[in-house]
């Protein structure tokens, strides 16, 4: 590898392959690491080739698309170069009777969403953070209620093409939905924050949409009767396309399909949670959204952990939503006690979260906090098969130029 | 036996105890194949472990001895993905067969690989509750075959595959190391990528299934239509309503004619196609949608349709279809059982053009399908005894493969590509996708050990740089033992 170049000579050789090439803002920084470069292509040729020149001048590159998760994770050792996919947004297909559709990684999940509405269709996933696009979705795997009945994006995305780090075009997958044939890269990119490759465009399959929709919500006061509610919802057959615990103390269910079934599965439901359950067209508040807070913690564990979740947080401060899936987040909202959580506790915080859910074999990551909280905690906790990671790792970004430092185990 | 091996078998001895080592060539013929039985290879050496640690000692054994090795659930692969290698180890895994734990308030269950499919279901129906995938095998595969090849079913179009019901594989790697690879955790989803990697990452020793809550109703239907078109339209119609039903299946007048003489499932006769479709889920629901479909299939030409009243008519129904297969042996003395996807919008274009393939050929071909999500299974049918047959039927099939790629298809749904596909790889993919799906394997398995030859039509060599090969590679003339 040549020593890192992202001067004249770097930036003149981007420009010749991508239309739009220019010096980093210093507002720019990744987590306060600040680009030499931006260069946003507008084809998967002109990616490729923008990939290629940067390897060729061992220029260390961030992947970058709506910049809503940005801050996320920790910082870039380095960042020679910004690739913004903000001009790779074109839906390539939306191939309506297969219920599949292709999009350029940088097209927003707002605009996909609204050209597939008109083919009554949808993909089955939401956005918390508006602007987000599809390549920072599989890049962060992002989800959020919807999750219940319809995965992640690793359930969703049936092919996907990528630009390696040396620039080279690859795909893995295609645009049917049962495919078995080769490995499936798209589920190994799906959370891998640019660590991999260069996410160019993904084929999602959809689902049509429902016409009609129901939300079923109840108070709960404390751990158990959260746990209670949750548990009854997802043991019953009314199948809900959501159900969530919201903070302060809500457990809220989403029913979906045709609306004379959602009128009759609002009304099991009810039953379920009981009399305090009101039937509502419109989400609670916080439905769908991350929790409050400076510090965001995303938490995995089978359902039952909600309750010791919940009973491992301190009384103030914390936000919390939870899917029935087994997944949520928590926000801390950093300040002096007893209003907020002071920022030297949050690693004991962040502990007692770790340890509430490896009683379940669960775990928590910090996905963003202030930098001296950061630099206090361990952001990712422990990582089973790191060694196997690092190894993937290796084969695709043998020089580690590829958000290097971003992910677990400074991968 | 080559000295190595036999030094191989006495250490396996060992590990083991020689009742779990087989090595006399009349007992290791049971293992020679697995479900697609044109492929045939005796192993050197079969192992038996019962434990996750034996597993692991007996992958460290082969690492160290530089012998390749295959694991084997069931046997029940249709891609020849289990084949074993003459120079190598064939780990088999039906002796771990427990169910380790069942955990219905977290919904989801750990089985050991050899667990056969149904007997998880069976398990946890007590609890309202079942395992997802529902490969038409699903009575004597195992698991770990599931994880393998990322089994679907009938059922997948509604709820997807094993790669969506399993949450956590505890995996021994190639280098013989017992991990914990799981959906949610940090880091990458290696789990993602090792569920249909057919084998080739790693053998797995545990594996966390989520469970699936019974439906409230299913109902079932069976509609006749004069033709493969019709019943096309009426595919159409269902799920251009944004109707999501169970199951789609499709059978055309053929393979109807074959299950008639298997079963006797009395379809209506003179169907040029019949179609089921199954709904399930909340009863509200799926009433609303039934009559729904009900209509639409009358509307496409449909001339009987028959619902089913209870389980036992349900079982009825589906008789014919689960029979297909096997049936087609009725009609034909050899037959190739296909698997290809299209996009389900071409299906019309790709069924006429599998007609004069046909026509042309002289080959008959029996159609069975998964409407719903584009998945053929076409039955290539020949006699054996006839000089070039079988040769003739092979090009029918690989010329059927040709245009599901052609069509922007795939060329396997279900089955995997094993030792039987890999040659067609490099019609779907390029050079460089191939190449960067098997960066995943030098990352798992750089010495190239965990059954090798299945998949990728030419190894890579791990360590090269990227795109550029140097020399002959290692495994030439091996990798075509058989």
């Amino acid at each position: 590898m040549r020593p890192p170049d992202a001067s004249g000579d770097a930036l003149g050789a981007l420009a010749k392959v991508c239309g739009d090439v220019r010096p980093g803002e210093p507002e720019e920084g990744v987590l306060g690491v600040e680009p030499a470069a931006v260069a946003a292509p507008a084809t998967v040729g002109e990616a490729a080739e923008v990939m290629r020149v940067a390897a060729e001048h061992g220029l260390a590159v961030v992947p970058r698309g709506g910049e809503t998760r940005l801050d996320w994770g920790t910082p870039p050792r380095r960042c020679d170069l910004i690739v913004d996919t903000r001009r790779l947004d074109r839906l390539v297909e939306h191939a309506a009777g297969d219920l599949v559709a292709t999009a350029q990684a940088g097209l927003p999940l707002e605009r996909l969403g609204a050209e597939l509405a008109g083919e009554g269709q949808r993909l089955a996933l939401d956005a918390p953070l508006p602007g987000s696009t599809v390549g920072g979705t599989i890049a962060t795997g992002a989800s959020g209620p919807l999750r219940t009945l319809y995965g992640t994006p690793r359930n969703l995305v049936i092919g996907l093409t990528i630009v390696r780090a040396d620039g080279q075009v690859a795909k893995s997958g295609g645009k049917v939905v049962k495919n078995v044939a080769g490995y499936d890269l798209g589920r190994l990119f799906c959370g891998s924050y640019g660590t991999l490759g260069l996410i160019v465009e993904a084929t999602f399959r959809l689902h049509p949409t429902p016409t009609g929709r129901a939300y079923v919500a109840r108070p709960v006061d404390g751990p158990e009767e959260a746990h209670e509610a949750v548990q009854a919802v997802l043991h019953s057959p009314v199948v809900p396309s959501a159900v969530e615990y919201l903070s302060p103390g809500v457990v809220a269910v989403l029913l979906e399909g045709v609306p004379d079934g959602v009128g009759a599965r609002a009304q099991q439901t009810v039953e379920l949670l009981g009399r305090e359950a009101q039937v509502s067209e419109d989400a609670p508040d916080g439905w769908g959204r991350y929790p409050d807070g400076t510090v965001l913690l995303d938490v995995a564990a089978p359902p039952p952990a909600l309750r010791d979740l919940l009973a491992a947080l301190p009384a103030t401060g914390t936000a919390v939503t939870w899917n029935g899936d087994g997944h949520g987040y928590v926000g801390l909202s950093l300040g002096d006690s007893p209003v907020g959580v002071p920022s030297g506790t949050v690693a004991d915080v962040v502990a007692d979260v770790r340890d509430a859910l490896a009683r379940h074999k669960g775990g928590a990551v910090v996905r963003y906090a202030p930098e001296d909280v950061r630099g206090a905690v361990d952001v990712w906790g422990p990582v089973p098969a790191l060694r196997l990671m690092r190894r993937v790792k290796d084969q695709f970004d043998p020089d580690h130029r590829l958000s290097p430092g971003r992910f677990t185990g400074g991968i | 036996m080559e000295p190595e091996l036999e030094a191989l078998a006495r250490r396996l001895d060992a590990l083991l105890g020689p009742e779990r080592v087989i090595t006399d060539p009349v007992r290791l013929r049971t293992y020679e194949c697995d479900g697609l039985t044109n492929h045939r290879c005796t192993p050197a050496v079969a192992v038996l472990p019962d434990t996750a640690e034996q597993v692991a000692a007996i992958v460290r054994e082969c690492a160290a001895a530089g012998v390749p090795y295959v694991a084997r659930g069931s046997g029940t692969g249709l891609s020849g993905g289990a084949l074993p290698r003459a120079d190598g180890v064939l780990i088999v895994t039906s002796r771990m067969r427990r169910i380790l734990e069942i955990d219905i308030p977290g919904q989801r269950a750990v089985v050991e690989p050899g667990v056969i499919n149904l007997d998880v279901t069976r398990a946890v129906r007590p609890y309202g509750y079942y395992f997802a995938p529902d490969p038409s095998s699903q009575q004597i595969c195992s698991v770990g075959g599931n994880v393998a090849e990322n089994s679907g079913g009938a059922h997948c179009l509604k709820y997807g595959f094993t790669a969506h019901h399993v949450l956590a594989c505890e995996v021994v790697t190639p280098d013989g190391e017992l991990v914990e690879l799981s959906a949610d955790g940090p880091g990458y989803d290696l789990l993602g990528v090792f569920v249909g990697a057919e084998g080739t990452l790693g053998i797995t020793t545990k594996i966390t299934v989520r469970l699936t809550r019974v439906p409230e109703t299913v109902q079932t239907l069976l509609a006749a239509f004069g033709s493969i078109e019709a019943g096309g339209t009426a595919v159409s119609a269902i799920i251009g309503a944004g109707v999501v039903p169970a199951a789609i299946e499709m059978m055309d007048a053929l393979s109807i004619e074959a299950a008639e003489a298997a079963v006797q499932c009395a379809y209506p006769p003179g169907a040029g196609a019949v179609l089921i479709v199954e709904l399930d889920g909340p009863e509200a629901e799926v009433a609303a949608q039934f009559a729904q479909v009900e209509r639409m299939c009358r509307d496409a030409g449909a001339f009987e349709i028959r619902v089913a009243t209870d389980d036992a008519e349900r079982a009825l129904i589906w008789t014919g279809r689960k029979s297909a297969f096997a049936a087609v042996g009725r009609i034909s003395p050899a037959y190739i059982v296909q698997d290809g996807v299209i996009p389900r919008t071409a299906l019309p274009r790709v069924l006429a053009r599998i007609d004069e393939l046909s026509a042309e050929s002289g080959v008959r071909v029996a159609n069975v399908f998964h409407a719903g999500d584009g998945n053929l299974h076409p039955l290539v049918l020949f006699d054996d005894a006839e000089e070039g047959a079988g040769a003739r039927a092979e090009e029918v099939s690989g010329a059927i493969l040709d245009l599901c790629i052609e069509h922007g298809g795939s060329i396997t749904g279900e089955h995997g590509v094993g030792v039987d596909k890999s040659r067609y790889m490099p019609r779907m993919f390029t050079e460089a996708d191939l190449d960067t799906m098997q960066m995943v394997r030098c990352g798992f398995d750089p010495a190239g050990l965990c059954n090798p030859g299945k998949v990728f039509p030419t190894p890579r060599l791990c360590g090269e740089v990227p795109g550029v090969r140097k020399g002959p590679h290692p495994f030439e003339g091996k990798a075509d033992l058989f």
